[in-house]
Order: C-alpha cells, then structure tokens, then sequence
C-alpha cells in the first residue's frame, strides 16, 4: 500500500507531479526555468532520465553543464548535437539523447543554413559577427530558443523524439530566457541598425527627421565613441544577413509562439533562498500574464531533517543534558554520550535551517495558492554519474512504499 | 595613503553581493569611508541593506565603528555615458535626442567593451576622488560581474581596441588599465566548496594573472559548521563505510535518548545517525573541494553558512571574520 508524502510545507496545497507530468504523451516541451546557482541543470537532466526510463523518447538540452554532470550523461564531446546517453534502462521503450549548447556553434549553423559558402566565410569572419555570437547579452537565449525550435521540428518530422527537456541559461533573472530573444531581435532589426546599415545621405532620412536630427549627427557621435571600424563592421553584416533570411525578431517570435502551443509546459526551478523565490514569483506573473502554461515550482536543495520526531528545542535541550551525565563514565562511554550530543546539536540546527526554508517557501505560496509545488532535498554530493541522476528523479515520487 | 580598490567577484549564487558588503563593512571599521559600488543593475545592494533602490547617486547605506561608514553607489552604463558625453561633447538637447532614436542603447549595447569602460570609468573616478586635500575614500569595493566576465571587465584597455584609437574614451581606457593592473587593485574570488564554482575560480585566477591584474583573495563563503572533532570524524567515517558500524552506533544512540527519555528512541536514532551520516558526505565534498581551493590560495578565507538568513547583523558578523581571516589587516 501506498500512501501520499504528508505537503511538504503547511501552505502547499498542490503537491507538483512530475511523473504526471512526464507520463502525459500529450506533454511534448518541459522548459526548466529559474534564476541561476539553482541546479536548473541537473534537474533537467534527472527528469529527462526519469522521462525516458519511463518510455518517453526523450532528449534534453543542457546550457553549460557541470563537467562530472556532463560526463555523467557522456556529454565530454560538446559538438552541439544530440548524444545517446549510455548505461539507461530502456525496457518501458524510451530512450535519451542529451546534449549541450554550443551557442556561437548555433549561430554558425543558421549563417551556414542561409547563405552560399563565400558569404558564410564573411560573415563568420566579420568582428562584429564574432563578438555578436559569443560574448553578447542575449546571444545564449536566443540560441538556446533556436535550438529548442530546431529540436522540436526535428522530433515532429522525424519522429525522433516526443519529448523535449529544455534547460535554460544561467541568467540573473529568468525573464531573461523569456525576453533576451526578442530584445536581441529587436535590436538587430531596429531602426537605429537598419539606419546605420543604409549609406549615410546627406541631410539625414525620414525616420529621424522627425525627431529634428540627422544621420548625420547619430553616426557622428557614435564615431567618436565606437570609431568608424565597428560602424562598417556593422554595415557589412546587416548587409550581408539582409539578403539571406527573414527578420531576426520574427524567428524569435516564433519560437515564443510555440511555447504558448499545447503540449508546452514551463517547470520553475528555484532554491529555498530569498533571492530565488523573488525570481521564480516573477517568472510566475510573467508566465501567468503572457497565458504561457506553468507545471508548477520545484523548491530544489531543501535540507529536510530526517528525524522529525525531535524538535530543535529539545535536540538541542537533550545535548545541554548529556554534558551533564558525562561524570562518572568510562572513556569509552563519554565518548559515545560526546557523540550522540553533538548529532542532536547537528540535528538542532538541521531542524532551524528547514525552518527557515519552510517559512521562505510558505510566503511564496501565500501568494500562489493555486500552484503545485515540489520540495526536493539538496544533495550531499554533486552528481557524477546515472546512478546519482537516477537517484535525484527518485526524489520527484510524491507517493512513499 | 592611496585607497585601496577591492574588486569582488565569483560564479552567480555563491553570495558575491554578500561578501562584497561584509568586505566594505569590515574596511570601514577603522574609522574608514568606503565605497561600496554594483554595477550589474539588479539593485542587490539596496534589497541587503534593506533600503530603497539605489538612485544613480552616492547613498549612505550603513554606519560602521569609529566613525567608520558604508556609501553605496548603483553604477548604471547608459547614465555614465549621458554624462560622459556631456563631459566631452557638449550634446546639450542632442543627447536626449540619441536617447530616444536608441543610440545610447546601442553604443553600449554593441560594444560590450564600451559599456566596461563606462562602468569601470565611474569606479576609477570613484578612487581618485578627492576631499578637502585627501581621498573622498579610504576604500573602494565593487561588487563586480561574475567570474566568467571579470577579466574583460576589468581588462578595458584591450577590450576597446576595435573601439576609436584616440579620443576621451581611449584615454580614460588606458587610466583604467593603469589602476587596475597596479598594487592598488585586488579582484578577490568568493566561491562555495562545489565542484561548479571552485573551478569557475581557478579559471578567473588563471585569465586574471595572465592579463597582469592582481588576485587578492579566494574567499570560501557557506561553510558547513565543523561539527566532529578528530575522533569523532574518525566513528562517523567508520559509519559511512560499514552497515555494522551504523548499527551499532544508532543502537548507542538510541540508548542516550532512552536515558533522556525522548519520543521513539529507537526511529530517531537511526534517522539523526541518517542525518550526520549526509552531513559527512557533504563534508567530504567540502574538504575535497576545500583541498583545491587551498592549491590556489593557501591562505583562502573561510567564511560559516548563516543559519538565519543574511541581514546586517550577519554582515557584521562576516565582517568580523573577514577581519580575522586577515582579509581586511
């Protein structure tokens, strides 16, 4: 017999599901969202495992994976397309592909995919190219959003897959994921870009008029701050990406369309700490305001005490009192009573750290009622290879034998 | 005496923000004026202190011993470059007009150099700030990037190379690199004892020292509390190893809660046996990892996890150990 896992907190009144969620076929994306440092990662993983030992055919995408992470998934060669993921039980039919983002790799593909090999080489070859692939704000997100929808049409066509786990960036928010795309397209198409692009007419043009100055004094004073190389670098490139697709921001609002499609749903990821919380409840209005589909929270490294028959008063009232019954004992037996003290004054503070952690989490489901939640104890040791990962997934069973 | 600049950095989430202030704090105890500025917008130092958001301003944010305070500072790029440009150009009405068609946003968007050079240039002005004949501050901390940025952040002059060859900003680059590359700056890396940031930190250490900017130093924060004596570590490692062992050590601990008469001795003392046997395992790891950080600096700070959360109380508190790990002389 089995019987449900008492909430894990006094306000949670939805336990999250996970296993729910991943037996539903219907269930296509799960996208693992959250600020960064809160084991976004290795949850997407354990899930993508728990997924395809279940009989999903499943792959996950990862953004920057710790190495033993990574090779625990055998994700060393990071060449940016899916890997069968060895050593998994694949008796219920599933499988899992994993694999980690290469973003300046992703962008590379699109040059490639759109543009004859000569205009490949200058593109790839443009500065302005090379620091917009890698070190731009925005750049990771949007690929990660790319190669999600790449995924996605390779599943549907080819029946690779049918479901999809989504890791997201390591920003400091996680709107970021939501909103870098959009704004890198944004600018990327922008007026100003498109204005810069276009060889400098005496007098300015129309879309400046307007506001009583010219090209003229905009790429003047952006001269002087950037110096004329970076402007032409600019204009080689949007004029050479001109011809070969269509807008940067219509690829990436198609993208966000299909997040909003049935068969998408977004897990929250978070921490029992304050600043993560803070995240996750914006990332909740955001969800919640653009009709976007919210699985639920999952509170990752909570330190759960194990014995919860004993309060922190009275473990640490119990380890006052053993000082006192050390007189008159053999060495031996002191040191089992000095032991046992300081495991109660271990547990006491164990007891207070939970504590704390429950009252953080209680205040973010004040507000949420209606959002499943899942706390999941922190680990001990940082995953290093499947039996860990399985180990993790073994956490998402709301039921107990 | 030239004020000193104390540069803070580390992989996100290992409490960066937190050490930042308890490093300003601990330099202000002396009686010093410091400057604590952020530079990445999220405000983290306004929701520390608990006061409200930082303006583009020199705020008070905390009072320190002998006369000692903390004066906070939100350093904001497109805000230094209005007032950069005003500086040098004399925009007048022109500026807002760049701002509307998007050309600020643009310059220190498609530049990330440039925005480095704004940020940085604000602190630089922020240490050769003079009052009355001396340093406006005795210290300079900045709670900076992360350590997968920091030493392009820090590292201006050859960031802005394929920026303008002459000009302002040019030379403002090269006044950064000067300060930065000298004895006058320390960029100290704060980490946690996991596999993810220990490495992010010998990494910036490496890129650091190969672009000449000193490393102060590694500061461990959220330790877990040392609980075992030698020989208790000794039991405790017998019992992560052996079944038997764990048995018999639950069963000696279930006898003490009898005496003490507590609630079901005997569960609880194979779940409290359960919890210290964890505890050690993330210990191990700890010490593991503690290891390799002791490789990159042998005199890394150590810094307790706060049971109750960070409020100022707790940054004193970690200012005071700042002090006593000899970050802070």
């Amino acid at each position: 017999m089995t019987t449900k896992r008492a909430p894990a907190s006094a306000s949670v009144e939805h336990i999250l599901d996970i296993d729910a969620l991943i037996d539903d076929r219907d269930q296509r994306i799960i996208v693992c969202c959250g600020s960064g440092g809160v084991g976004k990662t290795t949850m997407s993983a354990a899930i993508g495992l728990r997924a395809a030992e279940r009989g999903r055919r499943t792959v996950v995408l990862t953004i920057d994976p710790a190495r033993r992470l990574a090779q625990s998934m055998g994700l060393e060669e990071l060449d940016n397309e899916p890997r069968r993921v060895p050593g998994i039980d694949e008796s219920a039919g599933g499988c899992l592909d994993a694999m980690a983002l290469d973003m300046k790799r992703t962008f590379d593909e699109i040059v490639e995919a759109h543009s004859d090999p000569e205009r490949t080489a200058a593109i790839l070859a443009n500065p302005f190219y090379q620091s917009l692939s890698s070190s731009f704000a925005g750049t990771q997100e949007y690929m990660a959003m790319e190669k999600l929808a790449q995924l996605s049409k390779q599943a549907q066509a080819e029946g690779t897959w049918d479901l999809i786990i989504v890791d997201t960036p390591p920003s400091r928010s996680a709107l970021d994921f939501l909103d870098a795309p959009e704004r890198l397209g944004s600018f990327l198409d922008g007026q100003l870009m498109r204005l810069l692009a276009a060889p400098a007419r005496k007098g300015g043009r129309a879309g400046l008029r307007v506001l009583n100055i010219g090209v003229g004094v905009v790429s003047g004073v952006l001269n002087k701050i950037l110096g004329a190389q970076i402007l032409d670098d600019v204009r080689t490139f949007i004029g050479s990406l001109d011809a070969m697709f269509g807008s940067f921001r219509e690829r990436a609002d198609a993208t966000y369309k299909m997040l909003s499609e049935p068969g998408t749903s977004f897990l929250v990821v978070s921490a029992p700490e304050p600043d993560a919380l803070r995240e996750a409840a914006y990332f909740v209005d955001r969800l919640s305001a653009d009709d976007l589909p919210l699985a639920g929270l999952l509170v990752n490294r909570v330190h759960r005490p194990r014995a919860t028959a004993i309060t922190a008063d009275a473990a640490a009232a119990g380890a006052e009192r053993i000082d006192d019954l050390r007189s008159g004992v053999d060495a031996e037996q002191r040191a089992s009573l000095d032991l046992t003290a300081v495991i109660l004054r271990l547990h006491a503070q164990a007891v207070r750290r939970f504590q704390r952690e429950q009252r953080l989490v209680d205040r973010f489901t004040a507000g949420y009622a209606s959002i499943p939640v899942l706390m999941v104890d922190a680990l001990a040791q940082d995953v290093h290879d499947i039996d860990a990962l399985r180990d993790v997934g073994n956490m998402f069973t709301t039921e107990q034998a | 005496m030239v004020p000193q600049l104390h540069v803070v950095s580390g992989k996100g989430g290992v409490g960066k923000t937190t050490v930042a202030a308890a490093l300003a704090i601990a330099l202000a105890s002396n009686g010093g004026r410091v400057l604590l500025a952020e530079v990445e917008g999220r405000q983290g130092l306004a929701q520390l202190f608990d006061v409200a958001p930082l303006p583009y301003a020199e705020v008070r944010l905390a009072p320190a011993s002998a006369g000692g305070e903390v004066v906070g500072l939100a350093i904001d790029p497109e805000a230094a470059l209005y007032e950069y440009l005003d500086m040098f150009y004399r925009l007048g009405p022109a500026g807002k007009a760049l701002r509307k068609v998007g050309a600020i946003d643009f310059a220190t968007t498609i530049a990330p150099g440039l925005r480095d050079v704004l940020l940085t240039g604000k602190v630089y002005e922020a240490v050769g700030k003079r009052r009355t004949g001396r340093p406006q501050y005795d210290a300079v901390v900045v709670d900076a990037p992360p350590t997968g940025r920091i030493t392009r952040f820090l590292n201006v002059g050859s960031e802005v190379s394929g920026l303008a060859k002459v000009g302002p900003i040019r030379a403002q680059a090269d006044a950064i690199t000067s300060l930065v590359k000298s004895s006058r700056t320390v960029v100290h890396l704060v980490t946690l004892l996991e596999e993810m940031p220990v490495q992010e930190t010998a990494d910036a250490i490496a890129e650091l020292e190969a672009a000449d900017i000193p490393v102060g130093r590694v500061i461990v924060n959220g330790m877990g509390t040392r609980w075992f004596d030698a020989g208790q570590q000794r039991t405790m490692a017998a019992v992560v190893r052996d079944a038997d062992a764990m048995r018999e050590e639950s069963s000696e601990v279930a006898t003490t809660l009898k005496t003490l008469g507590m609630a079901r001795p005997v569960g609880s003392a194979k779940a409290l046996v359960d919890e210290a046997v964890r505890h050690c395992a993330r210990l191990e790891q700890e010490d593991e990892q503690l290891e390799v950080v002791l490789a990159l600096d042998p005199h890394a700070a150590q810094l307790p996890w706060i049971v109750d959360g960070i409020d100022i109380a707790a940054l004193r508190e970690l200012a005071a150990l700042l002090r006593a790990e000899g970050v802070v002389s």
